[in-house]
């Protein structure tokens, strides 16, 4: 019976996948691998790499504490690597319905305090509608994160796909 | 219920299986095999699936309610979804069977096929076999028939609304146990810290724990909703038991381990590539191909959808162009 040996991958430990092509174009598999995309990032660069429409999957290195953020509709982020802590306000001026996606909130949202929630790698939390938050990563990692396109992200295709 | 509309023979005196009639399709199961006949070119046409491939094959097709677009059981047979009519062929999407013209296709009703499919499953599952565990989990697809395994075909899933654990949502895997290999997977769950008055009103959970708690392999749970876009994380084992077609771009997003993906066109079947992913790798699988994965190492995978109404026929008319990205 062999042990169970899981692999995750981590900013520092991450062996990207290939493509063998038998026609077509490798460029449109809109490969990449989020570790190394956040291995290239600023903090909190709220980097696209994966859009359906208007739908996105985008990957922030969690470095330090992050502005406020806020948005419309949830959002979900997944911690792939690293420990973050999350703070959220329950915003007095939430962003208007009809907004898609993340935007800034400034540097001291008004709003009560609702608390926050410990991540490390693995856990999903919920980013709720009209709620500000915060990241603060204790540990340097990698959060990947459920939205709608919007203000802040950034695509950068060509720098992080194969091609 | 239109089980009264599925046509099946009495069991057979030499194995024990009935045969099933889908329009002009015939469907039988021996002791190793499933043949399916249909009629083309004013003849009669077989092929042949091993009986566990058919199997696991249809328990998705089932339990996905024949999923977005095409479900290929293998290179000759399968499913497309119409969602509400749904197709069964032979040959269709093979190249050289459809250039041939030995194919066939018929529509059906969803509730008939599905009907159909379930009866299937219920005579043609023995005891001891679950086509939706891997193979090393679980016991032989072969035989005459003995007894059935009703309740791993019929297993049933809470839809999630919004995120599992949330109030009136599905619930989380807490008392299922750690699947054997995903052992090393850390229980810890988030640590959520309400201040007072906010109390349930903060949500996280350990998807990885999660995961490494599902008994099944190939079959997504939906586990966050954000308006039309799904996360369908699911975990991997053995082979995909269908060649899936897709009628809509469709994202993954590895979790762990490996997965390698066979792709090829979606109406020839004519290879196009494999594609590794890895740990941390993100790929979309274009509007325009098939894909079958493989994974050696029990592996999580996160499938992303997007459901927004109408999205076949956008792709189909050349509306919205088959790869996601341009750059």
């Amino acid at each position: 019976m062999s042990q169970a040996h899981t692999v995750f991958g981590s900013l520092k430990d991450y062996t990207k996948g290939t493509i063998e092509l038998v026609s077509g174009e490798a460029r449109h598999y809109v490969f990449s691998n989020i570790f190394e995309v956040a291995s290239k990032a600023q903090p909190y660069e709220r980097i696209v790499v994966g859009k359906n429409l208007e739908y996105v999957q985008e990957v922030m290195r969690a470095e330090g504490v992050s502005p406020w953020f806020a948005c419309a509709h949830d959002e979900f982020a997944l911690c792939m690597d690293g420990e973050v802590t999350v703070d959220f306000i329950r915003m007095k001026h939430p962003p208007g319905a009809a907004k898609n996606g993340a935007v800034l909130a400034g540097d001291a949202p008004e709003g009560a305090r609702m608390g926050h929630v410990k991540l490390k790698r693995g856990h999903q939390v919920l980013l709720g509608a009209g709620n500000a938050y915060r990241f603060t990563a204790t540990v340097t990692g990698v959060l990947m994160q459920q939205t709608v396109l919007g203000d802040l992200s950034v695509q950068k295709w060509r720098e992080i796909c194969l091609s | 219920m239109p089980d009264t509309q599925v046509v099946s023979t009495q069991p057979s005196n030499r194995n024990g299986y009935r045969s099933f009639r889908l329009g002009k399709f015939e469907l039988a199961r021996d002791e190793y095999f499933v043949t399916v006949h249909w009629p083309a070119k004013g003849a009669r046409r077989s092929h042949q699936m091993p009986a566990d491939a058919f199997l696991r094959a249809c328990m998705r097709d089932v339990a996905w309610n024949f999923f977005y677009g095409w479900v290929n059981f293998d290179h000759v047979i399968g499913t497309r979804n119409h969602y509400g009519r749904v197709d069964f062929y032979a040959g269709t999407f093979n190249g050289t069977l459809k250039e041939a013209g030995v194919d066939y296709l018929e529509q059906f009703d969803g509730d008939h096929i599905m009907a159909t499919f379930k009866a299937i499953l219920r005579d043609w599952v023995n005891e001891g076999f679950d086509p939706f565990a891997a193979p090393v989990e679980t016991g032989t697809a072969f035989g005459p028939k003995q007894g059935d395994n009703i309740a791993a075909i019929e297993r049933t899933r809470i839809a999630t609304r919004r995120m599992p654990g949330l109030p009136g949502d599905s619930p989380l895997r807490n008392d299922m146990s750690v699947n054997r290999a995903f052992a090393d997977v850390s229980q810890d769950e988030p640590e959520i810290h309400a201040e007072p008055g906010f109390e349930g009103e903060l949500h996280a959970f350990s998807l990885f724990k999660y995961l490494s708690r599902s008994d099944v392999t190939w079959n997504p749970s939906v586990t966050a909703v954000c308006k039309a876009s799904l996360a369908c994380p699911t975990t991997e084992e053995f082979i995909l038991p269908v060649f899936h077609g897709n009628d809509r771009v469709e994202w993954f997003i590895q979790l762990s381990d490996e997965i390698v993906w066979d792709v090829g066109d979606k109406n020839t079947g004519a290879p196009r590539a494999r594609v590794t992913m890895r740990a941390g790798d993100v790929a979309a699988m274009p509007a325009d191909i098939r894909h079958q994965g493989y994974s050696t190492k029990r592996s999580m995978l996160y499938v992303w959808e997007n459901v927004t109404p109408g999205l076949p026929q956008r792709y189909e008319s050349g509306e919205l162009p088959p790869y996601p990205v341009e750059f």
